[in-house]
This record gives C-alpha cells, structure tokens and sequence, in this order.
C-alpha cells in the first residue's frame, strides 16, 4: 500500500494569490464564532507555527471558532473535532477560507 | 507475526519460539497525548507496583511500573513517559521522552517495544505523535482507548484495518473495565524483536529529491536525513552540515515555508489512514461537555464558578485540613513527652525531643495540606476542569508575563507555598514555572496568621476607623494586598530579566469533561505526598536539627570558653543580661511554668541569643532589639516559631499560642534598656510587613531546591525575598517615624 502524496512546490504562492482574491478568505481572530471555515495556510513562523501545526492546524484542517474567554482572550476554536484555546495573537497567523456549509 | 531476533540483547531467546520465552525481563515504553488515556492505562497495567522519581539532573517526573505480560516472566518494566503531542524536543519532556525511546538516558534501557496510547474520539490528533514514533526504529503497538466514548457518539473504528494501514497492531482498550488488557500483553509480546515498522508519508517530488541526496551524502537512514533536513539542530560533520544548508537553500527558493512540508505531509497520510478505517459520526464531542461548557467559560458564570471552585478548595486547605494537622501535631507533642519521661534527662534526649521528634513532625504536619491540595487538583485536572480555569484566567496572567496555569498553584499557595510550588508542574516552560515558584512565597500562607493575630491581639484590638472599620481586619487585608502586589511587580521584573522569554504562548487543548477516576486520583495522592516527604523531609529535618542545636549550645550551665573572638561578644552578651534583669517585671501573669526562667536563660546564652545580639544594629532600623532578633532567626525554620521563640524569651513558656493573654502582656510590657517600650504599633506592622516578604519557611526552600534540582534558585529566592523584606520594614518603621507614628 502506498500513501504517496505530492504538494506542489508552488503551493504557497498560490494560496497567497487565493487569499488576496478571495473575499471569505479572513485570519482565524476575525472568524465569527459558529462559521465552519478551513485552514488555508499559517503564515508564522518558529516554535509556535509548528506546535499549532503538530496540534492539526495545517492547510485544509476544518476549523471553527467556538466562543471567546471572558476577558475578550484567548479563543476557544474547534480543529480536527478537538477543542484548543489559542490567544488571538496566534489566531492572526491562521489564514482561513470559510467554507459553504 | 515472526519474529526476527536481530537485536543483540535478545540473542539469547531460542529462535522460533517467539520473544515470549524471554528470561530478561522487557522495557516497554508507554507513549501518548495528554488527555489519551494513558495515565489509566498505566494504573490499570501495572496497579501499585509504581516507582516516581526524577530524570537525572531535571525535573521531569519519571515513572515506571511493572506489568506482568505472562505468568511464566519476568514482569516487564513499563515506562510511562510524559504527556507529548510531539517528540520534535521543543520542550523539556519531548526532549525527555525522545531520549528515553532512543536509550540515551543513563538507568533506562532502551525499550524493546512502545506501546502508543491513542485516543478513539481524537484520531487524527493522537496519530500525529503516532507518525513519529513509527519512526523511533523500535516495534510499536497502539492501544487504542477511549473505545466506549467512541462507540457512544456512533463512531466505527475498524482496528484491524486501521492496523493495517499504520503497519502496526492496533488493541482496543477499556482501562476502567479492564477490558483488552490481556490482548494487549499478548500484542506487545509478539511484537518483542520484530521488524521496526516503516512510516509511509512522502514529502513533495522536490524535498523527497532533497532526501534522498542527503541519505547519499551519508544519513544512516531516510528518517536521520528527514530530521537532518527539518530539525533545528545540524549534523555536527562538516560535509552533511553543507549538504543541509544547500538543501534548505534549495527548498527555501520555491517554497518559504519549506518547514511545514512534513507536518502537513504527515496529517494528509492521517486522513488517508482513517478514511479507510473510520465510519460514522463526525463529532465525536459528548454533548454534555457543550452543556458544561455553556456554564463553565461562560462570559459571566464562567468567573463566578471559577471563584467558587477555588473558594472550596481554599476553605479546604485553609481549615478542613487543620484538625489532622492539629492531631499530627499533637501526636508528635505526646511522643516527645512521652520520650522525656521514658528517657534519662540529657543532651541525647533533648536532640532527640527538641530536633528529631519535632523535625519530623514539622514534615508530616503538612501532609493534610498536601494531601488535600493534590485531591483537588487532581479532580480538577482529571475532569478536564483545569484547562477551563486556564482559558478563564489566561488574559489577567499574561499581563504579568505569566501562563494561565500559573493561577492555580499561586492561589493555593494562600494556604501553604509547599503544596502549591509542587503543583507548577503543570507549566511546561521551565522559566515560566521558576517565575510562579520565586512568587509564590509571597501569597500570605496559614503560617503568617499566627504572627498577624499576635501583633494584631497585642496592638491593634478594639481600635476602629470611623468608628466601624475594625483596624485589625484592615492591616491583615492590606497585609494580603502587599503580598500580592509585590508578587505581581516581582513577576514583571523576573520576566522582563533574568527569566526573559517570549510570552508563554497559549496552545492549550480543553478536552471534554470526564469523571475522574478513583484510581489516578489516589495514585496521584499518594505518589506526591511520598515525594514530598522523601525529599524535603530530608531537608527539613536536618534545618530542624542544626537550629535546634543553634538554641541548646553552648549550654548555659557550662561556662563559654572566652577566646578573643568571642570574649567582646560573650562580655556584651552578660552586660545585656544584666540590663534584661534591670528591666521591671513584665506583666503579673508571666512567670507561669516553672522552667520558663531557665529556659529563657538557655536561649540568651546560646548561639542563637548571640547572632540575635549580632545582627541588632542590623535590624534596630526595623525597629527590632535583639530579642525580636532572635526570634527572627527561629522563624527562618518555620513563621510560626516566633511566637513560641518570643515566649522563651519573654519568660512565659514555650507553649504559648499566639493569643494567650500572657505572651500578649509579655510582648505590651517588654522594655528597652533605656526603659522605652520595645514594641510600639509600629514595630508590630514593621514586623508584620517583614513577614509578609521574607521567606521564612525551610520547607519552602527544601521544595524549591527539590523543584529545581539546584541551591541556586532556592537560595537566590532567599536572598531576594530577605532584601525585599528589609527594605519594606525600613520604609514602614523609618516613615512611620517621620509621620510621627513612632
């Protein structure tokens, strides 16, 4: 059996070209709790891009943001059928594409 | 499944026969996400048979069990390493636990097979970890938990497929029913001495081509290349170090982030591997965990609960656990007297009563709180609660610089700093954890009320502002406020200094709500406070000893030897006594025990009553004499012990409590020698202020040093904390003066 897979080596300049087009494209922060969207790209960079990414927040990952804490911070969002609590600091490295449903 | 016996230390297992017949007993490394299930499993294999240590030299909690695979073996040595949702060693314990897997930690041998906790409710997530071990060159099972919560919420797993695709055998597990418990024995044995399995996931054309240039330029294999190409380290070979760089270079120009290739790499394999394997539901999250929820951070409810939770467990700490405190206490007071009583009066009693009995009961009197405390969180942590309270408190702490989970020990400290700086082990940044320990002493702990209330009895009684505001209450409020506020700039500069880093970030997973299981909480009980009692309990026993010698030498009956050095300070030390008998009695309720005079001369003559002569022009800016001087030094082993200290001075008894009427009276009417009263309201806030910011407990330091595995902290947390101290009293007595209130 054989998972070989390709990502195009363009892929990012590609997305960044989708993401200045496309209107549903926004940053995680700026989701609307309840709207189900998918991660297009996490453009940070260094310890904290790749937890967020170990932790399933890669490009095509369903996401949701669930609600907000009290104090205005952190987020509560669902990824993968898990719930995480991320600042919006982070949030705003996650470029998501909101989906149809 | 056969088995190949190519590795060395399995030659002596006769072939064919399976590694079963093993006569060496196995390592089996246990491996998972947080919240996978894995601490159940671990109790449920290995029951009480546990062992929880430190890996060397950090602070790391180590825990192994033994789990009988067979009836006819050795029992196996099961390694449970810590939490990870990663082993890319960006953190203490994924460097930890990826050290353990590769056999690079001294007293822990390599294990022969890893068993790999997965949650059934979180596949894709739990597989992440699973890609990696896959890669570790050692045979791995899965146990895959959480099965019940899965078929609950109508989600088909298929094992066997799952297992398939992975290349691995998957075991369904049910730790609380015990449920695949055997099969999973049964699993590991096979796969004793087997082939390591080989990971699947391919990179794009172009980093595959990267690859497999450097496994040619001389990687050992496609998964050192593959860690060569993406990890922070570089080969230490010049050669492969230049080949590295070129890749990067190489990747870097068509893609700028190049880096994140293997990971979304290894979730595209994930998705594969569960499409074929996973039917049904696709929200696996219980809906009364969205119930809980709606409550639990709820905008407004959400703090209210959160200051309810901590109010019970504050109220339990703070009080529930002072009638086993009293009777450890009491207990120890009965052995001591019944010690002297059975004994022949002499030195050797005495150290036995007055340092050993009374160190040792000075260790255990805190093992309600610990208990108590570790019950709790326990609770909190098991249920899934405790990340809640992070989410709810992460704003507030973040703007001291400090993580979300540093709230919970710091409040609990309010009880007892012991229990609350073990329970940092929850903040995986290490200097973020140092910033919560060097704070928390500040919290005003149970053991500063007894001074409080003694000032406050002596001084500040039935004095009211605007006739209404008890001044007592209102000088133990600020008190608390002082504590707090000091803690909070002290975080800021430690933060901003000698603990710089980022602000922790906050990628926290709430898990859904669960109930606790009895097992894990009381193993968590237990495994604590036997820490706590193997490690400080040394510590403190021996300050208890060394201080108890400090006040019983040189015995007053014999004559101190006046050699040069100490003849000035012995004739001052006379001179002094003479003017403490020129003062008028204190009080006519003094003088109640017979001893107390003798004992009050004891103290005056010994090591103790001399620095207590030798750092008085030290402290009189504080306001403090010599006696106070003393009785400062004896709360360096513990707060409360001023008060019993300030009693043997003061002629009325050790045994007084901190609101006896005779020590009050004692402590209004005590002079100086020019015949001014030695405590003024004053001095008594000076006094309380000190002990609100010095770190007067041994069982602080003794946990510190445990923490942090070194002196250096523990005694850097003294030296700060005292300077601290001395400069607040300064302040308060020197600018009490200058308004007139002295």
């Amino acid at each position: 059996m054989s998972f070989a897979y390709a990502i195009p080596d363009q892929r990012n300049e590609l997305l960044e070209r989708v993401e200045s087009f496309a209107p549903a494209t926004v940053s995680l922060d700026r989701l609307r709790a309840g709207t189900p969207a998918r991660v297009l790209a996490v453009k940070g960079e260094g310890a904290i891009a790749r937890r967020l990414m170990e932790m399933g927040v890669v490009p095509g990952a369903p996401v949701r943001v669930i609600k907000v804490a009290p104090l205005g911070d952190p987020l509560e969002v669902r990824v993968r059928n898990y719930h995480l609590a991320l600042r919006r600091s982070e949030a705003q490295t996650i470029s998501v594409v909101m989906s149809d449903k | 499944m056969s088995s190949t016996l190519e590795s060395p230390s399995l030659t002596e297992a006769p072939a064919g026969a399976g590694a079963g017949r093993e006569t060496r007993s196995l390592a089996v490394a246990l491996a998972g996400n947080p919240n996978a299930g894995k601490t159940s499993i671990f109790n449920s294999l290995t029951g009480l048979r546990q062992k929880v240590a430190n890996y060397p030299g950090v602070t790391v909690e180590r825990k192994e069990g033994l789990w009988t695979l067979a009836p006819d073996l050795p029992p196996a040595h099961l390694i449970d390493l810590p939490g990870l949702y990663s082993l890319d060693a960006a953190s203490l314990d994924e460097q930890i636990a990826r050290d353990v897997l590769t056999g690079r930690i001294e007293g822990t041998p390599a294990p022969d097979v890893i068993v790999a906790v997965v949650d059934a409710t979180n596949l894709e997530r739990n597989l992440y970890l699973v890609t990696q071990l896959l890669e570790m060159g050692r045979p791995v099972v899965i146990a895959l938990s959480m099965i019940d919560l899965a078929e609950r919420a109508k989600l088909e797993i298929d094992p066997a497929k799952l297992g398939e695709s992975l290349g691995v055998k998957v075991v369904p597990v049910t730790a609380k029913q015990r449920r695949g418990l055997d099969e999973l024995a049964r699993a590991v044995l096979d796969a004793v001495g087997a082939e390591a399995p080989v990971a699947k996931w391919r990179l794009s054309t172009g980093a595959e081509n990267e690859v497999r240039r450097l496994y040619a330029v001389g990687a050992a294999s496609r998964e050192e290349a593959l860690r060569d190409l993406y990890s922070d380290e570089l080969p230490a070979d010049a050669e492969r170090r230049e080949a590295v760089e070129g890749a990067r270079e190489r990747l870097s120009r068509s893609n700028p982030q190049w880096w994140q290739e293997p990971l979304t790499a290894r979730y595209r394999w994930i998705e594969q591997v569960t499409e074929g394997s996973v039917r049904g539901a696709q929200t696996t999250r219980p809906s009364t965990t969205e119930r809980i929820d709606r409550l639990v951070t709820h905008r407004f409810f959400g703090p209210l609960l959160l200051l309810l939770v901590m109010a019970v467990v504050f109220q339990a700490i703070f009080s529930w656990a002072t009638l086993p405190m009293d009777l450890i206490d009491r207990g120890f007071g009965a052995l001591g007297e019944l010690t002297r009583a059975r004994m022949p009066a002499g030195l050797l009693t005495d150290l036995l009563v007055d340092g050993v009995i009374a160190g040792v009961g000075g260790v255990l009197v805190f093992l309600p709180q610990i208990l108590l405390l570790f019950f709790f969180i326990a609770l909190l942590e098991d249920s899934g609660y405790m990340s809640r309270a992070a989410f709810l408190m992460d704003r507030l702490m973040r703007g001291v610089g400090l993580h979300g989970k540093a709230f919970m020990p710091l409040l609990s400290s309010f009880a007892c700093a012991i229990p609350g700086i073990m329970a940092t082990r929850t903040i995986e940044n290490p200097k973020d954890r140092l910033a919560t320990i060097l704070i928390a002493p500040f919290m005003s702990c149970s053991a500063r009320l007894p001074v409080y209330t003694l000032m406050i009895a002596a001084f500040f009684t039935d004095k009211k502002l605007f006739g209404f505001i008890s001044v007592g209450v209102l000088l133990i409020l600020s008190m608390y406020l002082l504590g707090i506020c000091v803690a909070i700039i002290v975080a800021w500069i430690l933060k901003h200094t000698i603990l710089k880093s980022p602000p922790p970030p906050l990628v926290l997973e709430l898990p859904p709500y669960r109930v606790p299981h009895f097992l894990n909480v009381a193993q968590t009980m237990r495994t604590r406070s036997w820490l706590f009692v193997k490690r400080a309990g040394t510590v403190i026993l021996t300050i208890s000893i060394l201080l108890w010698a400090l006040m019983t030498f040189p015995r007053s009956a014999e004559k101190p030897v006046p050699d040069a050095q100490e003849g000035g300070a012995v004739q001052a030390m006379r001179e002094t006594g003479v003017e403490a008998k020129g003062e008028p009695a204190p009080g006519t309720t003094v003088q109640t025990a017979a001893g107390a005079g003798a004992e009050s001369e004891q103290l005056r003559q010994s090591y103790a009553g001399r620095l207590g002569h030798v750092i008085e022009p030290l402290i009189a800016p504080l306001g403090f004499d010599w006696k106070m001087g003393i009785g400062l030094i004896a709360s360096f082993a513990a707060r409360e012990t001023i008060v019993s200290t300030l009693s043997i001075v003061y002629n009325v008894g050790k045994d007084s409590e901190a609101d006896s009427p005779s020590l009050i009276e004692a402590v209004r009417n005590a002079k100086r020698p020019d015949g001014s009263p030695a405590w003024t309201p004053l001095v008594a806030v000076s006094m309380m202020v000190f002990f609100v910011l010095a770190c007067q407990c041994m069982s602080t330091v003794a946990v510190v040093r445990r923490e942090t595995n070194s002196w250096r902290w523990p005694l850097f947390m003294v030296a700060y904390m005292l300077v601290l101290a001395y400069a607040a009293s300064f302040v308060t007595y020197q600018g009490g003066r200058l308004l007139g209130l002295g």
